[in-house]
């Protein structure tokens, strides 16, 4: 495998109670890339993700990250790892303000122990104060500071989901999986999101994996797309391989040949 | 070996009583998915009921219709102050709620009736048959044989009237329930009050074995383990795990309860459902869920 | 992202609230100053043994239980087991280890709580909400018959209870009104503190990450499980140095039955009505709680002229206080502490509405 793949996806497959999810799917993502999981919806794009950071375990076929072979992983191993992820409908912690939130993306960079944390001891305090710098960078990053102490729960759709990608981006992860990061938005809102995205793999060098159903904001955002229907993959490649593809065309129309 | 038997046989009929509390418990979770802590209450208020009903001199089949209104008279209350306002409120929160509803009808009951012990005479003797050598009490067959004529009953209403299929409906898809236009409130209000009547029952029997009291409502405490072992939500298995604590429960006391000082009944069942529950998260009948993300 | 330099606004921020800060904490300064200084002013003996030791108790109880259900979302109807561990334990320290001092008993109690604490949460790793809820009822029934059934843990008294060997520091005595006050008091400012950080740290956050959503909480890194078991631990940490003051700062004497079932959910009610995952939600909830039936009882002599029937002063209260947790988690289920919020913010904004 080539140092310039951050991720190889090899033959994986993934049944509920018999029912095929993914089946026998292989590709890979280049290093610094953002790379489009497209298809119709029940396509196994959600599920693939879910294989990706560990919270489905796959039936068969492996995963390759960072050139280490990956079997079963756990998803506290992937956050560990380096993998990133946020959910198609929001997984944020609802009763706790924007700030805090941002700063439980932090946990896996912890190092002082309980006692000095429930004391206040210098090195706890030292940390804390490392980790409220690195939020406030991530809040003017992401333009929410005029959020930043207010609960979540009672932010609008398109903030939460930004907030999301804030809780992933956080930790630095080395690859940043984004379920339908625009779903239910507005068109300045998408706009927004993309530049968000776009920045991010930009000026940090981040990988991403996305999810989106607006072939517009794909195209614009993205030079690698991966196909799915039913599992499968059918399509691979740039955004214009992909869309002069008959599998492609027929998985969005219908077509039957 | 007879000793053995008897045991068994008497834990698994003293076994259907808990699963008549737990069975009642189970209604108002599938329909509601409300964990209701006050079924006890609910039944010592209903048994109270019936006995202080019984002393002023009321004939026996008018203080059960009385009785009977009553609990549903309850269910229309609790639906109304209790279970709208916590509509779409967290599981967790509406327990809490219950727990509060227990503690109102245990102050009602015992403030309105009394808080003595009350003998109940349902005129079932207790006299020891023998089938062979081995000894069964007459009042736990007729106890047993009242429970199953109660689930017989319930599950004809279950599955063959109106009522009792919009209520599976609401159990099995509640949004799409509503979509077809079907009232919650009033499945709602139909399921307490025949949790009600089921908690009469198990009032009457259990307050018959040792008194009308208020220790009555610490039933429900036994009966937590029983779901725990039959899952929240099935019947089947409210029956099946009442009679496993209930033999469980006795032959621990006997061949168990020697070994370590004894009086292990108030927490022996609570471990037994422990065992289960790291077997099958999701209790012997429950469904597991996959969670979605 | 690569700046360091904080932003315009958060440093807009700062400003006024490190002033609120410090009017926050003279005010504090001075409760507890007043707090400390009370015994001799008050001059009765019945406050302190009747209403403020009680009060103390509870409000630590409530601590250790909004530490678990409040903060991390584990609900528990076992907390008196808790209790029972940490009195018990202290009892045994106190008994059987020569000349350990107060405080060591009391911390060693915790521990010992804790540890038991730690074991009852292990299944919180597969076993989640009312199923949990079970386990913890489990532990209470268990660890009642523990100290009701083994005489070793009563040191083989007749009567099955314990009371205090000795309640001294530094050669003072404690067991006096004021002492015993002293103690509770200085216990729960510590362990309130201790709680202050906890919350507001990395772990506290971990904690409440998992109240709000712990397949999320995985995801992102937290080993939620552990975490889980440690809030367990800390709990009833809390609860049993809670408990070892119920006994012998409070009852004097106590037994496996001053940690019954009634008292779990009595220090349920308290982080009810005060406030779920709110540190000083505690203290009004155990405020409430202790001087609700201290009123009833004055206004049921008051409104009867003398003749009081107690037993139906108890069920009154009862059918009360379950009026309250209902009306509570209908109209205002963040509690008291949220409904003082709004009152201080209205009295705040009051000048500015004309």
């Amino acid at each position: 495998m080539s140092d310039a793949e951050i991720l190889q996806v090899r033959n994986i497959s993934l049944s509920f109670k018999g029912v095929k999810a993914i089946s026998d799917l292989s590709f890979s993502v280049r290093r610094g890339e953002i790379c489009a999981l497209i298809g119709p919806n029940g396509a196994g794009k959600s599920s693939l993700l879910n294989v990706l950071n560990g919270v489905y375990r796959p039936d068969s076929g492996e995963l390759i990250f960072e050139s280490e072979r990956l079997r079963r992983v756990h998803p506290l191993e992937a956050a560990r790892r380096g993998i990133g992820r946020t959910f198609q409908n929001n997984a944020l912690f609802k009763k706790m303000s924007v700030v805090d939130n941002l700063l439980t993306g932090l946990s896996r960079y912890m190092r002082s122990g309980f006692l000095e944390q429930a004391l206040g001891l210098p090195r706890a305090r030292r940390e804390a104060r490392l980790f409220r710098e690195r939020a406030e960078e991530v809040l003017e990053f992401l333009e929410l500071q005029p959020w930043r102490d207010v609960e979540v729960g009672s932010l609008a759709y398109g903030l939460q989901k930004r907030v999301e990608l804030g809780r992933a981006l956080i930790a630095a992860p080395r690859l940043l999986l984004l379920d339908e990061p625009m779903a239910g938005m507005n068109a300045e809102e998408k706009r927004e999101m993309s530049r968000f995205i776009a920045d991010i793999n930009r000026d940090l060098g981040t990988t991403v994996v996305l999810i989106e159903h607006d072939i517009g904001v794909v195209m614009g955002l993205s030079a690698h797309v991966v196909v799915l229907d039913y599992g499968r993959k059918v399509g691979d490649g740039t955004p214009a391989e992909v869309q002069a593809n008959p599998e492609v065309i027929a998985a969005y129309l219908g077509t039957v040949h | 070996m007879n000793v053995f038997l008897e045991t068994l046989i008497g834990g698994l009929l003293a076994g259907t009583m808990y699963s008549l509390v737990a069975i009642g418990f189970v209604l108002i979770y599938k329909a509601s998915g409300v964990f209701n802590f006050a079924q006890g209450a609910m039944l010592l208020f209903a048994a109270l009921t019936f006995v202080s009903l019984r002393e002023q001199g009321v004939p026996t089949v008018l203080a059960l219709l009385l009785t009977v209104l009553v609990m549903i008279v309850g269910a229309l209350l609790i639906e109304r102050t209790v279970l709208r306002p916590l509509v779409n409120r967290s599981q967790i929160t509406l327990f809490m709620a219950t727990l509060g509803l227990s503690f109102i009808i245990e102050g009602l009951a015992q403030g309105l009736m009394g808080a003595q012990v009350r003998a109940l005479d349902l005129g079932i003797e207790d006299v020891p048959l023998f089938f062979g050598e081995i000894m069964v009490s007459q009042f736990d067959l007729v106890a047993a044989g009242t429970a199953v004529a109660l689930v017989i009953l319930l599950a004809l209403l279950f599955n063959k009237t109106r009522i009792g299929i919009s209520l599976r409906a609401v159990a099995d898809d509640t949004r799409a329930a509503l979509s077809i236009g079907i009232n919650l409130n009033r499945i709602w209000q139909i399921v307490w009050a025949v949790a009600g009547i089921v908690g009469l029952v198990a009032g009457l029997l259990w307050g018959a074995r040792q008194g009308v009291q208020f220790s009555l409502s610490l039933v429900v405490l036994k009966a937590l383990p029983v779901l725990i072992i039959g899952g929240f939500t099935s019947i089947g298995g409210a029956i099946v795990g009442g009679l496993i604590v209930g033999a469980a429960e006795n032959l621990a006391e006997a061949y168990l309860g020697p070994l370590i000082g004894g009086g292990i009944t108030p927490w022996f069942a609570y471990f037994l459902a422990l065992v289960f529950l790291y077997i099958r998260p999701a209790g012997l009948f429950g469904e597991r869920t996959i969670e979605r993300v | 992202m690569t700046t360091s330099i904080p932003s315009i606004a958060a440093a807009y921020d700062e400003a006024p609230v490190t002033l609120l800060r410090r009017r926050r904490l003279l005010l504090l300064g001075g409760l507890l100053a007043l707090a400390f200084a009370l015994p001799p002013l008050l001059g009765s003996d019945y406050w302190l043994n009747a209403i403020l030791i009680p009060f103390l108790v509870l409000s630590l109880a409530g601590l250790g239980l909004n530490l678990l259900t409040g903060y991390t979302g584990q609900t528990s109807v076992g907390a008196a087991g808790f209790m029972a561990v940490g009195a018990f334990a202290t009892y045994g320290l106190l008994l059987r280890v020569p000349g350990l001092p107060l405080p060591l008993a009391l911390l060693g109690g915790g521990l010992i709580a804790a540890a038991v604490g730690w074991l009852f949460g292990i299944p919180s790793a597969r076993i989640k909400g009312f199923y949990l809820m079970v386990t913890t009822l489990a532990a209470q029934f268990f660890l009642e018959w523990v100290f009701a059934k083994f005489p070793w843990f009563y040191n083989h008294a007749s009567s099955g209870t314990i009371s205090a060997p000795r309640l001294e520091l530094f050669g003072y005595n404690l067991a006096t009104p004021a002492g015993r006050y002293l103690l509770a008091l200085s216990c729960v400012v510590l362990l309130t503190w201790v709680a202050h950080n906890l919350v507001r740290s990395q772990i506290g956050r971990n904690w409440m990450a998992i109240r709000d959503m712990d397949t999320a909480a995985a995801v992102i890194g937290i080993p939620v499980e552990r975490y889980k078991r440690q809030a367990f631990a800390v709990s009833s940490f809390y609860l049993g140095i809670a408990g070892a003051l119920w006994a012998f700062a409070y009852l004097g004497t106590a037994s496996a039955g001053s940690f019954d079932i009634n008292r779990s959910f009595q220090i349920l009610f308290i982080i009810i009505i005060g406030g779920m995952g709110s540190i000083a939600g505690n203290f009004l909830g155990a405020a409430f709680i202790s001087l609700l039936p201290i009123f009833l009882n004055h206004a049921g002599q008051w409104l009867s002229g003398g003749h009081v029937d107690t037993g139906q002063l108890q069920n009154l209260q009862k059918v009360i206080f379950g009026a309250l947790i209902i009306w509570f988690l209908v109209k205002e289920p963040e509690g008291l502490i949220r409904l003082l919020r709004n009152l201080a913010e209205r009295l705040r904004r009051w000048p500015l509405r004309f």
